[in-house]
């Protein structure tokens, strides 16, 4: 994966909703919990602490159960919600201090999203919900037209451009959303469980159409989602988030490998291990396969292994990224990988 | 005489103090008002001329073509010209287009009014506590109380018979367009923030759409308020089928009384037939079945 310069820091940002946010925050920083600070003064804790670096062109993936503050937290991003405390960063310029002006162009052109349930307008053509952004941002008709239906070719709608949104399915619907989102050319989508409505073999689609789209225009992209399995196929970092706090963020392979705390741990227990973790992470550096064992890169998910390995060769050699031989990995050791609770 | 409750304040030399100040505005102010209102007059009375003056296959006619054109269907189009052609037949035409011509008018200056009010209450919570009982006032306070001070205003006329029918049948276009407004989809209005609305956009790009249908029955209803009005409107001077009414009562004419009467039911199907049939239209727009 490209490494790109940070694109959205989040720094220290709380979120407390109610009266009076900002006495009710000094009283969490004073160790009030969330059922304490609720119980006692009515306000909801949203988000607390947050530190978090986004880099361009990566998918982002936030993820937690309902409740966590995933939502409130993607919600900072383009300032739909004020945080109670701390800064957001986008492209190194804090959008807190933004005025309507300069925010609204701010989303208009930077940043665009995608909904859950689609929130398409049901009165305007799937085009004219396309154009949509261009159109709030006074692109001239005829040329936020032709933009539109670029995007809409893009995503597999071509065909469709006079429909209504209640004509279409649930993944054709939100293929417009995407469409939308694209089409104002923000260099960030933020996507707010984007999928989760949608039947399972479509969702499969939509990711692998996302991440295919990703990888040709180079968008960053912020991901929500409550599930880990989605998480893991899009993420290139998955940041986990439990009552408002940020548990754990890192790649996927690395929050397998090791688990922040007892919550992250539990949350993992039940994915496939073997299309995540990957070969060179369980090499052993002492084992020096056999000069005509099997040699295959580090970067070798442990599922893709086994198919060698019941070819039956004992062990096989793992080249490191600068094409050295790391180690070896023998079923055993994958076994054990697999098995670690 | 002996009265249930104490007097605590002198109620009497109130109710003079309100008569006198209310006497001075019409004195002084008057004509100043009339003044200000002839717009409204040269509206109403260029409406019935031109609905009068014209052949009444001409009236159908246009009346068909604006039904086509807000249902997209020929069924309610042929309903309509049905309807006009009994009033024809029935005798009453003269008197149903000026009722048309009272209708219209106040109908056309309540949306006027109306939807900019319900639209400012649903921006504002404030707005909207200020108003809600004012609107109430308004659809309760018998319609003769404020008739009478309409009437010294203007004199009897069809300024002061506008006027009433205006306040009587205005509230539901404004509580109708503040509600409509306000049930609009919360996640649609963040989308249209999200892209970077201004709250001007937002108005008309997705909260005025979105709440037309309901808008639509508050122009619906208001229509069929005013034109409940015209009875009691053509005692202080509004002339059309309600005088019709109005003069079989006086002069203990069933049959005139009955046919003017049937001349307002035949108007009150004719305009709810247009509004529904547009309402269905935009209904079917938001929520098309899958093709």
């Amino acid at each position: 994966m490209m490494v790109g310069p940070v694109k959205i820091r989040v720094e220290g940002v709380s979120k407390v909703f109610g009266r009076e946010p900002k006495a009710a925050l000094a009283k969490v920083r004073d160790g009030m919990d969330k059922a304490q600070l609720l119980e006692g003064t009515g306000h909801v804790l949203g988000l607390y602490e947050i530190t978090l670096n986004i880099r361009a062109g990566e998918i982002f993936v936030i993820m937690g159960l309902s409740g966590c503050g995933k939502s409130t937290l993607i919600r900072h991003f383009n300032r739909l919600i004020e945080p109670t405390d701390g800064r957001i960063l986008f492209d190194g310029e804090d959008i807190l201090t933004y005025d309507t002006a300069r925010l609204q162009a701010f989303r208009r052109r930077k940043v665009a999203m995608v909904f859950q349930r689609f929130a398409l307008l049901p009165h305007k053509t799937v085009i004219e919900n396309v154009a949509y952004g261009l159109t709030l941002d006074g692109v001239e008709r005829a040329s936020a037209m032709a933009r539109a239906a670029d995007q809409i070719a893009l995503v597999g709608l071509a065909g469709f451009e006079d429909s209504y949104p209640a004509q279409l399915s649930g993944g054709m619907q939100q293929r417009v959303g995407l469409a939308r989102a694209l089409a104002t050319d923000a260099d960030v989508l933020l996507m707010d469980e984007a999928f989760s409505a949608l039947d399972p073999l479509i969702r499969h689609d939509m990711q692998l159409q996302l991440k295919d789209l990703q990888g040709r225009l180079g968008k960053t992209i912020v991901f929500i989602t409550h599930d880990l399995d989605e998480a893991l196929l899009l993420g290139d970092h998955i940041a986990i988030l439990k009552d408002g706090t940020l548990r754990q963020s890192g790649t996927g392979a690395d929050i397998l490998a090791h688990p922040a705390d007892e919550y992250v741990a539990r949350f993992v227990r039940d994915v496939n291990r073997g299309r995540i973790l990957l070969c060179g992470a369980f090499a052993e550096a002492g084992l020096i396969p056999a000069a005509d064992a099997p040699v295959i890169p580090a970067e070798t998910t442990l599922e893709a292994a086994f198919a060698i390995f019941a070819g039956g060769a004992p062990a096989v050699a793992i080249r490191g990224r600068d094409g050295t031989i790391t180690g070896g990995l023998t079923p055993r050791r994958v076994m054990e990988a697999l098995a670690r609770e | 005489m002996t009265s249930g409750f104490p007097d605590l304040w002198d109620t009497r030399s109130f109710g003079r103090s309100l008569d006198a100040a209310f006497n001075a505005v019409v004195a002084n102010w008057g004509p100043t008002l009339e003044m200000i209102f002839m717009p409204l007059l040269r509206l109403l009375t260029g409406l019935e001329r031109g609905l009068q003056f014209l052949p009444w296959w001409v009236v159908v006619g246009m009346f068909c073509a604006f039904t086509y054109a807000v249902s997209r269907q020929w069924r309610p189009v042929i309903a309509v010209a049905a309807l006009l052609v009994t009033l024809g037949l029935l005798g009453v035409w003269n008197d149903a287009m000026a009722t048309i011509a009272l209708m219209l008018a106040a109908t056309l200056i309540s949306v006027a009014l109306g939807m900019p009010t319900g639209i400012a209450m649903s921006r504002s919570d404030r707005v909207r506590r200020a108003m809600l009982p004012v609107l109430d006032i308004m659809q309760t306070m018998p319609i003769f109380v404020y008739l009478i001070p309409f009437v010294m205003l203007f004199g009897p006329g069809k300024i002061p018979a506008l006027l009433a029918t205006i306040v009587f049948a205005i509230p539901p276009v404004i509580r109708l367009t503040d509600l409509g407004i306000r049930q609009v989809d919360a996640e649609i209005l963040e989308a249209s923030r999200s892209f970077g609305a201004s709250s001007r956009q937002q108005l008309w790009t997705v909260q005025v759409p979105l709440a037309m249908p309901t808008i639509m029955a508050g122009i619906n209803q208001t229509t069929m308020m005013a034109l409940s009005m015209v009875v009691i409107a053509s005692m202080i001077g509004a002339g059309g089928l309600g005088y019709q009414v109005l003069q079989g009562i006086q002069r203990l004419e069933v049959s005139r009384g009955l046919i003017a009467g049937l001349g307002i039911v035949v108007l009150a199907i004719t305009f709810d037939r247009i509004a529904q049939s547009y309402g269905r239209r935009v209904q079917a727009n938001l929520h098309r079945e899958k093709a």
